[in-house]
């Protein structure tokens, strides 16, 4: 269920400039990697270049090679909505949608791919929820509107929509950034639990989140402001949070610059 | 050690005066009531003193007075900040009271006016061989007009303004998108008389006789850029976050239109849909030109002529009769009741579909 992402060679344009450059690396099945590295220097890019949500951006478009177990995403006959249901995505800011209740937030997915059967929706909804936590704080009032919980909750409600349309990667654009210690403590645990089932990225801004929840860890970085940002090293976490092979990344963690 | 340390110990307060640096004297709260009430008696006394006849130039006075006077006594007793301050704020109670004198006086004319004949014998007959003095006729002929035209006419242009302001927001860019953006700015400045002469010159090539129908034509064409630039302008307010939540769970693109920036939108659409009817209604110029106004009920909007409210409003009027003119004030009434339900309509629905955040 849970893929391998193999990229190679990859740069991302918004209209002429050049916001990532020549990245290569591997994302490894049913484990967490995460993205750590100064702000501009196109974490986010690159994450939204995995399920092609780069080129909704007016101007965004893509140079290279993106494998899902072998199979390119900017192939010639390849279909994004096909690519971004097998690769799901959080966002940094919650963001249910406001006309619809927790309920069907959760089943929106399903409902607006058409996929879903009534009989199976409430069972998968009951799942999804489940699955990110929130069942029990929720399960009295699926039928209020989601804009009416709190943010960390809201995010959830988020992920839970994500993983009900049982994608094989999750995406996560620094899913904390706008909570409480609480709530990104809970959003961590959660993490734990999924990556037994999905491959999953993170976004952060907040080191020691990268070294708690994550296998591998990624740091990227740029030359200069207006640059494009560069892949400057990628291995295990504890590698790069104890030997890093670049002197930047040591840097960069130890707060010496950034 | 030349410098002394740092000592811990309050600036000391004037004992006498009771009040810190950051309080001051200050004007009692009833004081903008008082200066206006004060403004208005030396408006009316100057006025009669003089022998002014013209209640505008009392009006003027009182204005005058009002600001002079709260200007003056708020730097008297405040000072020159507060002062400024309150004169902004006067002049812009003085505009408000300005621009609802011509609303509220509009009303009661109309009301006053209007409710004698307006009564059930007026909503269900009409002028057919009713004579300009005869007491009796009504307005149903009108009414049924312009509920067809103006019925037919939101139904031809509610989805095609819909659909442009959905292309230009979700998908138009370029060359294209700019020229449908200019065209319909254009559209907005276009008198109805030009869209009812534009339908009658096709009338007159393709020999074809007044209807409810071509007044509707004309007036959907007036009412198109009206419902394009409302709903672009809501749709441009639905976050893009909620689009790209969409798209990342592989929804296509029309689906996500339809089913959450459309549902997002709808209330602020519907309000910009009802406020188009409102101005359509009170057309006149097409009905002129195309529907030709008739005296008679007709309830086929698709064959010969037909009135409508404000067609009548003017044709009454015309005929100069105490009667007729009666007749137009009621006529003037239930279409400005008519408009004025439309937008309650709109808001009760903009409220119901409004994004919810209740707990």
């Amino acid at each position: 269920m849970a893929k391998r992402i193999d990229v190679s060679g990859l740069t991302a344009y918004y209209g002429t400039h050049r916001a990532i450059d020549d990245i290569s690396m591997t994302v490894e099945p049913r484990s967490v990697t995460a993205f750590i590295g100064p702000s501009g220097c196109g974490k986010s890019t690159f994450l939204r270049t995995l399920n092609r949500m780069h080129e909704v951006t007016p101007g965004g478009r893509v140079e290279g090679k993106v494998l899902l177990d072998d199979e390119n995403l900017y192939g010639p006959n390849v279909d994004p909505v096909a690519v971004r249901r097998t690769v799901g995505m959080v966002f940094q800011r919650p963001n249910p949608f406001p006309t619809m209740s927790i309920f069907d937030n959760v089943a929106a997915g399903l409902r607006l791919n058409g996929t879903a059967r009534k009989s199976d929706l409430a069972e998968t909804v009951e799942k999804s929820l489940k699955g990110a936590n929130l069942w029990n704080e929720v399960k009295d009032r699926l039928n209020k509107p989601g804009s009416g919980l709190s943010g960390g909750q809201q995010q959830r409600l988020c992920i839970a929509r994500a993983i009900a349309v049982e994608p094989q990667v999750l995406l996560m654009d620094e899913p904390c950034s706008a909570l409480d210690p609480i709530s990104t403590l809970a959003i961590e645990d959660l993490i734990g639990e999924l990556k037994e089932r999905f491959t999953i990225v993170i976004v952060t801004h907040n080191m020691q989140q990268a070294a708690r929840v994550s296998d591998r860890t990624a740091f990227f970085n740029l030359a200069a402001v207006g640059q494009p940002g560069k892949l400057v090293e990628i291995d295990e976490t504890e590698r790069i949070f104890a030997n890093p092979s670049v002197q930047a990344t040591e840097d960069y963690i130890s707060g010496r610059f950034g | 050690m030349s410098h002394t340390a740092i000592k811990d110990t309050r600036t000391p307060v004037d004992p006498s005066d009771g009040r810190g640096s950051l309080s001051q004297r200050s004007l009692p709260r009833w004081a903008p009531t008082g200066f206006a009430a004060a403004g208005l008696a030396i408006g009316a006394g100057v006025g009669a003193g003089a022998g002014l006849s013209s209640k505008v130039q009392w009006g003027l006075i009182a204005v005058v007075a009002f600001l002079v006077i709260s200007y003056t006594a708020t730097t008297v007793v405040e000072n020159r900040r507060q002062a400024k301050d309150r004169l902004a704020t006067s002049v812009v109670w003085v505009c408000f009271v300005l621009a609802v004198i011509p609303l509220v006086s509009l009303l009661w004319t109309t009301i006053s006016r209007g409710i004698g004949s307006l009564d059930p014998h007026f909503l269900t007959h009409s002028m057919a061989g009713v004579i300009g003095s005869d007491p009796n006729g009504g307005v149903y002929h009108a009414v049924i007009g312009t509920l067809e035209q103006v019925g037919i006419a939101t139904v031809i242009a509610t989805p095609i303004g819909l659909l442009t302001a959905v292309y230009l927001v979700e998908y138009g860019k370029g060359a294209l998108a700019r020229a449908v953006t200019f065209f319909v700015d254009v559209m907005t400045g276009i008198p109805s008389i030009v869209a009812g002469l534009f339908i009658l010159s096709i009338m007159l090539m393709a020999k074809i006789g007044p209807s409810g129908l071509m007044g509707a034509i004309a007036l959907s064409i007036l009412m198109v850029p009206v419902v394009v630039r409302s709903t672009e302008e809501m749709l441009k307010l639905v976050p893009n976050e909620l689009r790209e939540a969409a798209l990342a769970l592989g929804v296509p693109k029309w689906r996500m239109i339809l089913k959450v920036v459309l549902p997002t939108a709808i209330g602020g659409i519907s309000t910009g849909v009802m406020l188009a009817i409102a101005r359509i209604a009170g057309e006149t110029a097409p009905v002129i030109l195309l529907v030709y106004g008739s005296q008679f009920i007709n309830m086929d909007p698709f064959n010969g002529a037909q009135s409508s409210l404000p067609f009548y409003i003017y044709e009454q009027y015309k005929i100069g009769e105490v009667e007729a003119i009666n007749r137009a004030w009621s006529a003037a009434l239930l279409l400005i009741a008519f408009v004025m339900i439309l937008n309650l309509v709109a808001r009760g629905i903009a409220r119901w579909k409004a994004p919810k955040t209740g707990r």
